[in-house]
């Protein structure tokens, strides 16, 4: 018995010299000024899942990407729930030494807020939220890009491929019907149908859009559940803006073109695969990381664009139609060069009527009333300058019908 | 030995003579044992040094002020929900349905926070949300146990079943609540006026550690001391002789589920009017299913539960700290915690049991 008692004993000490030996933390190097002027930044990133999810691996890749170009140190805390677990790691971030904080997910942002209004002195900055440029803090941003440009070159894409199978006679010019799988009725997913399908019907006329909501951002089955809906309903060609491969694959197994999003599925859908669309977040980081180096102050709400790198087409798949390379081309300069607009309001209706003036609901409050008058120049200023970066487009445009809308 | 040939190889007896101290001994063996492979488990895969690894799991648990805080904490809430589920799990009524019990507190909460903000003094506002999330907790341990105590039905279903019920309800008004339209994220409620937010006593973490300290302290006294704790314990052990010394058997099935629901509850209005202050389908986190294992660890004695959800938030929170400071997958810390988990759950038996061989090796297992 006192034997046992003291192996025991001896382990328990063992163990616990361990455990003191560097329980002191590892980093906690300070913001201070470096021997060339510049600040020191350490960046910490907040994600929602880790890098099984294509969103997260795509912020994870990014953060990587541009830390190691700049040489900054970094720290990522992966699987962070969308709760005070957030306002925790950003705030455990903070007293380990980091000056930039940014985290990934939609639900992170009110906690983010809360972290920001503690520490004055680290920057905050957060993907996708909406409340930056009302809560008017110093240290708080809000970025996105406008993925909306993407979409709208993925949709020529889709509409080229429409118009092959027309003219091949596999459809008649009437059933060229696109099915979009879509997370929740929220303005970035409706910005994001609304510019894919405005891209389709830019080089197929004839054109019509169903869209199904699975009421979550990640469910693979009710994806790949919506995708077949969509396909039993006749349509021809089908997208997604949700995370999993569950669209992707029911397109493989049917046989539909599919285009998908967040990065490339061809090598698991070989035949049907398009093409993809996605954010590239390296340039927002570099923007920012630089700009506190500099002892700059950053954008309350930024957007990227295509023209700066930060919206992203995939290699195009093997069974795009001939002639689609050169359309995207040319659609994406004009893009650029401001010719061209997606949203151009000569190009949609709403219950008929062509949109002179929308208020749209920019400021985030409980009754979703509208508060700025964005259509300007003849197209609907989607995140427009001096506004907020996240979409707001939420119009029903004709031609595009929601199979329901219960989330 | 006469009956040679059919004799097993080895079967299983209970033990009657085992020591207290010789039980805690085998069960830091189990712990060293665990560590022992977690360490080699480790170094295989990955090449890191295991006592690193595991100072890191330490540091990510204990490293700072504010991280040993957010473990108390952490710790608070699952010892309330496992505290909650000891009553009934002393009586042999497997309440599997902590997780809806803690969401329908927290979405009673949450109801008052949203509908009430402007309505009603701050100081009103809080303690209806107890009063309501105390309630609606307790209500949703009292339909299975009604059901139970009128027409027999199986527990372990149905509190199950009310779970899913309560996750559907708190995702509808999660869609009626949400902000901005079609977001499905209700976010902070009332994150500038504060109102429905528990009040903080002295920093943000402590108001749950001394509720659960308190908490502790009534179920002690109430399944030890007290007439219905008395009550419990023959229910669990036969009902029969319940019925026969005169309990009430379904009084008594009724009363313990409340008692249940509504700690649950508690946990509930903790998580959402003190910690979160927001209300998801996924507040509770698993922690109404964690704590059935937490409850067992301990045996149903309230004090031995303060360890072993410790043991378990330890180990929670270590492993997310190992994933950011290696940049290794989640997945791989929960592998470690599997480890631990499966020998200190696996030593329990042989504490209880032990295994005796054909003759000839049982001299040597009884040195064990």
């Amino acid at each position: 018995m006192k034997k046992i008692i003291a192996l025991v004993l001896s382990a328990v000490m063992t163990l616990s010299l361990c455990a003191c030996g560097s329980s002191a933390e590892t980093a906690s190097s300070d913001a201070a000024a470096a021997a060339d002027g510049k600040t020191t930044v350490k960046a910490g990133f907040i994600t929602l899942h880790d890098e099984n999810s294509t969103y997260d691996l795509n912020f994870i890749n990014a953060a990587k990407e541009a830390c190691e170009a700049l040489g900054v140190e970094y720290v990522i805390k992966t699987n962070i729930p969308e709760g005070q677990e957030c306002y925790e790691a950003a705030c455990e971030l903070a007293d380990a030494g980091c000056n930039f904080i940014f985290a990934d997910s939609f639900g992170h942002e009110d906690y983010m807020i809360e972290a920001a209004k503690e520490y004055k002195d680290v920057q905050f900055a957060h993907a996708t939220g909406t409340k930056a440029h009302t809560e008017k803090l110093d240290n708080y941003h809000n970025a996105f890009a406008s993925i909306y440009e993407g979409r709208y070159l993925a949709g020529i894409v889709a509409g080229m491929k429409l118009n092959e199978m027309i003219d091949n006679g596999d459809i008649t010019a009437d059933q060229a019907k696109i099915g979009y799988v879509g997370a929740y009725t929220y303005a970035e997913v409706i910005s994001g149908y609304t510019s894919f399908f405005l891209g389709a019907r830019s080089v197929c006329p004839t054109a019509t859009m169903e869209v199904t909501f699975t009421g979550s951002w990640y469910d693979e089955t009710a994806e790949k559940e919506g995708a077949q809906t969509l396909i039993n309903d006749g349509c021809v060609l089908i997208s997604q803006h949700a995370d999993s491969m569950g669209a992707p694959t029911a397109c493989e197994t049917a046989g539909v073109p599919d285009v998908s999003y967040n990065g490339s599925t061809a090598d698991a859908c070989p035949n049907t695969f398009l093409v993809s669309s996605r954010i590239d977040w390296a340039p927002y980081f570099t923007y920012a990381i630089t700009s506190i180096q500099d002892g700059k102050a950053f954008d309350t709400d930024w957007t990227g664009t295509i023209a700066s790198g930060s919206v992203k087409l995939t290699d195009l798949g093997s069974s795009v139609a001939d002639g689609t390379a050169e359309a995207i081309k040319a659609a994406q300069a004009d893009i650029e060069s401001g010719k061209l607009h997606v949203f151009n309001t000569d190009t949609f209706t709403v219950g008929g009527e062509v949109l002179t003036s929308y208020m749209a609901d920019v400021d985030t409050d409980e009754n979703y009333e509208g508060d700025h008058d964005v259509i300007k120049d003849g197209y609907f200023d989607e995140s427009g300058e001096g506004l907020r970066s996240a979409p707001y487009f939420d119009l029903q445009i004709d031609g595009i019908t929601l199979l329901d809308t219960k989330f | 030995m006469n009956n040679k040939k059919s004799e097993p190889l080895f079967h299983v007896i209970k033990r009657d003579d085992m020591t207290r101290g010789k039980a805690w001994g085998i069960r830091a063996i189990s712990i060293v044992a665990a560590l022992l492979l977690c360490a080699l488990v480790t170094t295989v895969l990955t090449g890191d040094n295991p006592i690193s690894v595991y100072a890191t799991m330490f540091s990510g648990a204990f490293g700072s002020a504010r991280k040993t805080w957010v473990t108390l904490q952490s710790l608070s809430i699952l010892l309330i929900i496992s505290l909650a589920l000891t009553p009934a799990f002393r009586m042999r009524f497997w309440n599997c349905g902590g997780e809806g019990q803690v969401l329908m507190g927290g979405l009673a909460a949450a109801a008052c926070m949203v509908t009430l903000d402007g309505k009603l003094p701050n100081a009103l506002v809080i303690i209806i949300m107890i009063i309501a999330s105390i309630a609606a907790g307790a209500i949703w341990g009292f339909i299975p146990a009604i059901c139970k105590a009128k027409w027999n039905t199986n527990e372990t279903l149905s509190t199950l079943m009310m779970n899913y019920i309560a996750t559907q309800i708190v995702a509808y008004y999660t869609v009626l609540w949400e902000s901005p339209k079609g977001s499905g994220k209700i976010g902070i409620i009332n994150q500038n006026s504060n109102i429905g937010w528990l009040p903080e006593i002295g920093n943000k973490y402590l108001l749950s550690i001394l509720v659960a300290l308190l908490v502790t302290g009534f179920l002690y006294i109430y399944i030890y001391y007290s007439k219905h704790g008395y009550e419990i314990c023959v229910v669990g052990e036969s009902e029969r002789t319940a019925n026969y010394v005169g309990i009430k058997v379904p009084k008594v099935i009724v009363r313990t589920m409340l008692v249940s629901g509504a700690l649950c509850g508690l946990a509930g209005l903790l998580l959402v009017g003190g910690i979160n202050h927001t209300i998801t389908t996924t507040i509770a986190g698993g922690q109404g299913f964690t704590a059935i294992m937490v409850s067992w660890l301990a045996k149903f004695n309230p004090i031995t539960m303060i360890f072993t959800s410790l043991l378990i938030i330890f180990l929670g929170r270590g492993a997310g700290e190992i994933a950011t400071v290696f940049e290794l997958n989640q997945s791989f810390s929960d592998i470690l915690t599997g480890i631990i988990l499966f020998f200190i759950i696996g030593c329990e038996f042989f504490i209880r049991y032990k295994l005796v061989f054909r003759s000839g090796k049982k001299e040597e297992v009884k040195n064990v």
